[in-house]
């Protein structure tokens, strides 16, 4: 029987994958009683091989275990995906052992040694998250200033704003055709008339709250809803202006597109905040919020546009043709050919500009809007709580996560369906 | 005649509308401008500044100009862009090679890695990393050094700076070999059409950039020297580093944010260029007898960097028009210096909001048709 290290013969080719399973796994257990129960169980080793020690047994583990083709499903799998040679398996480790690190830390951070109970800063007395600040500060995140005992005109304006939004799909067979007229005018006034006369107040005996006072995340939902349903017929009519052949509507089209694309949002809300006073007339008052749902919906029109103008472009030329030898005008011919059958191409691509839009509406905090992010900082500054800064931008974090992932999802799976269709 | 008339009346009305309100901002303004005394004109650029600036470029006091104060601005938000465009292309095309890795482990990695950055905003980030995360490190007096030189403290990152003698020289030296490099590189070319030769290119260019500057070292005079940051007392706690280059916190979380965030979108952009070369290429290269190094080289980079700039070069502008979300934690960029203070002494809104908007529209137009030259040049000949 010959050996030799590099190409290890011996009558039982199984013998190749008993010696690096057992040095594999040894490796992985040493870096998880390392890191779990802060035991080094390799001191004896000089300097900084103890560092190195798992990285090499487990280096040549993974070696031993490619050596021989044995039949065995589970250990081909593992050769085939992570462990197909030397550098794959020396990433292989890397991310292995990291993620092991990377756990105790984090699971103490974030659970063991946190608090929730209480009501004050006192309350905290672990070494790990203060999690009864976000408990505290809960009802200041998600509706700012918002008086407390009237957030249910703020919730139950919501529902009613998304109930309406899912009445088209209940439209019976001969209202259908006014599906798009519902939700592209009819739909917007009615959530406008809600959210105005609900959360703002004012009138049917309900209190005035100025819109100072809103904030946290129902006012980025709020913010990022209006400039998403008046985004979209904006960027139409500059995606069909651009592609027009009259001259000076479509320089007029491409010069506002090319503008707001080339400016960034910081700019348009500072614009909308300092100067766009000085355009209107001198008793003319208009509420911040206001101007700054304008401005970001005249931005976002912008990336509309071009999101149309690409489903615009795909469509093949035959469709005009053959709406124009039937007799059909510009407007009859987009409005019942054209454009019924861009506008899905382009559904995935519009949901990215609203992914994009709800991410930027933190942006509103530079301008004195205390949306979620204005919260943060507010609360973050507050005498009685300070110090709890990463707390709160991890809770944020998650929160724009979940939603903005689902989002993200959501347009993946429009985009393999309406694929899949064409 | 009649189908004339009927293209002029919509186009005539556009223009009409638009004037309209053009005429009539304008008009509120010179009202509004009149009601409070303030004269529309770009003299204030001459004026002194009087407000300090924490980290410059360039030399800059209180007392230059408003003019000076917008350059040295600039020249910070170009700094942040710069900085950001090199590591997010750096990782991006880490992250994007990753994710069509045969690897299980590194495949979804590096999945996970895109969806969790690119799906919190961006000024979550960068607040997360200024006020959360840099606030973690150490005070000045305990650092621990890093690479034996650099000091990551709460107040900043030192590093040595390097002084130099006879610079020119130096940089004279290191021009003049990128020069031969590129008439090298245009003469091997000539010479392998002509003859089918092959110069080692790679080691030439590689040796011509060590050995010329090296040169300029030993017959020049060139020397370089490098200052090292060194901890002063000022006070019984108060701690600092003198000497070296300061880089403020703020400079480095917005780095950080912006590249980690930028990175995800060019790591898919780099993946669709990768695979939207077909395998049939690489396969009719190796069968004519490339390697697999040629293949990368002459056959798979160049298609798929077809694809991959031009939405990447997208990414670079969104990076550069995001570097203003600097003004947020009081990074002395072109928005919060010019945009925010300059603004609040002069009160010139529009002058002052105008220019800045008309500075970002330059750069995002001149990068535009950059690239509108470079799609014309690559773009596939057909005959």
């Amino acid at each position: 029987m010959k050996l030799s290290l590099t190409t290890l013969k011996t009558n039982n080719p199984m013998t190749n994958i008993y010696i690096g399973s057992l040095l594999f796994i040894l490796s992985i257990f040493d870096v998880f009683i390392y890191s779990f129960l802060n035991l080094n169980i390799t001191s004896f080793l000089p300097g900084n091989l103890t560092i190195f020690f798992p990285l090499i047994i487990g280096l040549i583990g993974l070696s031993f275990i490619r050596m021989e083709y044995t039949g065995i499903k589970f250990i081909d799998n593992l050769n085939k995906h992570i462990n197909t040679t030397n550098f794959n398996a020396l990433l292989t480790l890397l991310i292995i052992f990291t993620v092991l690190k990377a756990i105790p830390p984090a699971l103490s951070w974030m659970i063991l040694d946190a608090n929730i109970s209480g009501e004050t800063k006192e309350a905290c007395t672990g070494t790990g998250a203060c999690w009864t600040y976000i408990k505290v500060w809960f009802k200041r995140f998600m509706y700012g200033m918002y008086p407390n005992e009237l957030h249910w005109r703020i919730n139950s304006a919501f529902i009613l704003v998304i109930a309406l939004g899912f009445v088209g799909y209940f439209f019976k067979e001969n209202l259908k055709k006014y599906l798009a007229l519902y939700y592209v005018i009819i739909y917007p006034i009615i959530a406008f008339l809600i959210i105005y006369y609900l959360i703002s107040g004012g009138s049917f005996g309900l209190v005035w709250v100025e819109t100072g006072a809103w904030g946290g995340l129902s006012l980025t939902f709020i913010v990022s809803f209006f400039c998403l349903i008046f985004c979209f017929p904006l960027g139409m009519i500059l995606a069909l202006g651009r592609r027009s052949n009259l001259p000076a509507i479509r320089y007029i089209s491409i010069c506002y597109i090319e503008f707001w694309r080339g400016v960034p949002l910081i700019t348009v809300l500072f614009m909308s905040s300092v100067m766009f006073p000085m355009f209107l007339p001198e008793d003319f008052f208009m509420d911040k919020l206001v101007r700054v749902i304008i401005a970001i919906t005249l931005f976002e029109a912008a990336y509309c546009a071009e999101v149309i103008r690409g489903g615009l472009q795909a469509l093949p030329r035959g469709q005009y043709d053959a709406a124009k030898s039937l007799g059909m005008g510009y407007w009859k011919m987009h409005i019942f050919v054209i454009l019924p059958q861009a506008l899905k191409l382009v559904i995935p691509g519009i949901a990215n500009t609203f992914l994009a839009l709800v991410k930027d509406t933190p942006l509103i905090f530079v301008v004195g809007l205390a949306e979620l992010a204005g919260m943060l900082a507010l609360a973050k500054t507050n005498p009685k709580w300070l110090g709890f800064a990463m707390e709160g931008y991890i809770f944020a974090a998650i929160i724009f996560w979940i939603i903005c992932y689902a989002m993200s999802k959501y347009s993946y799976n429009l985009e393999r369906k309406y694929k899949t269709e064409r | 005649m009649n189908n004339k008339i009927k293209k002029l009346i919509p186009q005539v009305l556009t223009i009409l509308f638009v004037v309209l309100i053009f005429g009539f901002f304008t008009i509120n303004a010179q009202v509004n401008m009149d009601n409070r005394g303030i004269d529309f004109g770009f003299g204030f650029l001459k004026q002194e500044a009087s407000f300090d600036m924490q980290f410059t470029l360039l030399d800059y006091d209180g007392q230059d100009s408003y003019l000076w104060a917008y350059v040295v601005a600039l020249l910070n938000t170009l700094l942040v862009s710069f900085l950001g465009i090199i590591f997010c292309t750096i990782l991006g095309v880490i992250i994007g090679v990753a994710r069509l890795s045969q690897n299980f482990l590194i495949r979804n990695s590096a999945a996970w890695y895109v969806e969790f950055f690119r799906n919190i905003p961006l000024l979550l980030q960068i607040f997360f990393w200024y006020y959360a995360a840099l606030r973690a490190l150490p005070l000045p007096e305990t650092a621990e050094p890093w690479f034996g030189v650099t000091y990551m403290t709460i107040k900043g990152y030192y590093i040595p700076s390097m002084i130099w003698e006879n610079f020119n020289v130096f940089l004279s030296c290191l021009i003049a070999a990128i020069v031969s490099i590129i008439f090298i590189r245009i003469y091997a070319k000539k010479l392998q059409e002509r003859e089918g030769k092959q110069l080692p290119i790679f080691y030439i260019s590689i040796g011509l950039l060590i050995i010329l500057p090296l040169l300029s070292f030993l017959i020049g005079g060139v020397k370089l020297d490098f200052e090292l940051p060194v901890l002063k007392q000022l006070a019984q706690t108060s701690f600092i580093f003198e000497g070296g280059i300061a880089l403020p916190p703020e400079l480095i979380a917005l780095v950080v944010a912006l590249s980690l965030y930028t990175s995800t979108f060019v790591a898919e952009c780099v993946r669709a260029g990768i695979q939207g070369i077909s395998k049939g290429q690489k396969e009719a290269a190796a069968s004519v007898g490339l390697n697999p190094n040629q293949i990368l080289k002459l056959v798979i980079m160049p298609q798929a960097l077809r694809i991959i700039i031009p939405p990447t070069t997208n990414q670079y502008l969104n990076l550069t028009k995001n570097s203003s979300l600097a003004a947020a934690i009081a990074y002395p960029d072109l928005v919060l210096v010019f945009a925010g203070t300059a603004l609040m002494q002069t009160g010139k809104a529009i002058e002052i909001v105008g220019i800045t908007m008309l500075t970002y529209l330059t750069i995002s137009l001149l990068i535009a048709a950059l690239m509108n030259w470079y799609n014309k040049k690559i773009e596939i000949k057909e005959k």
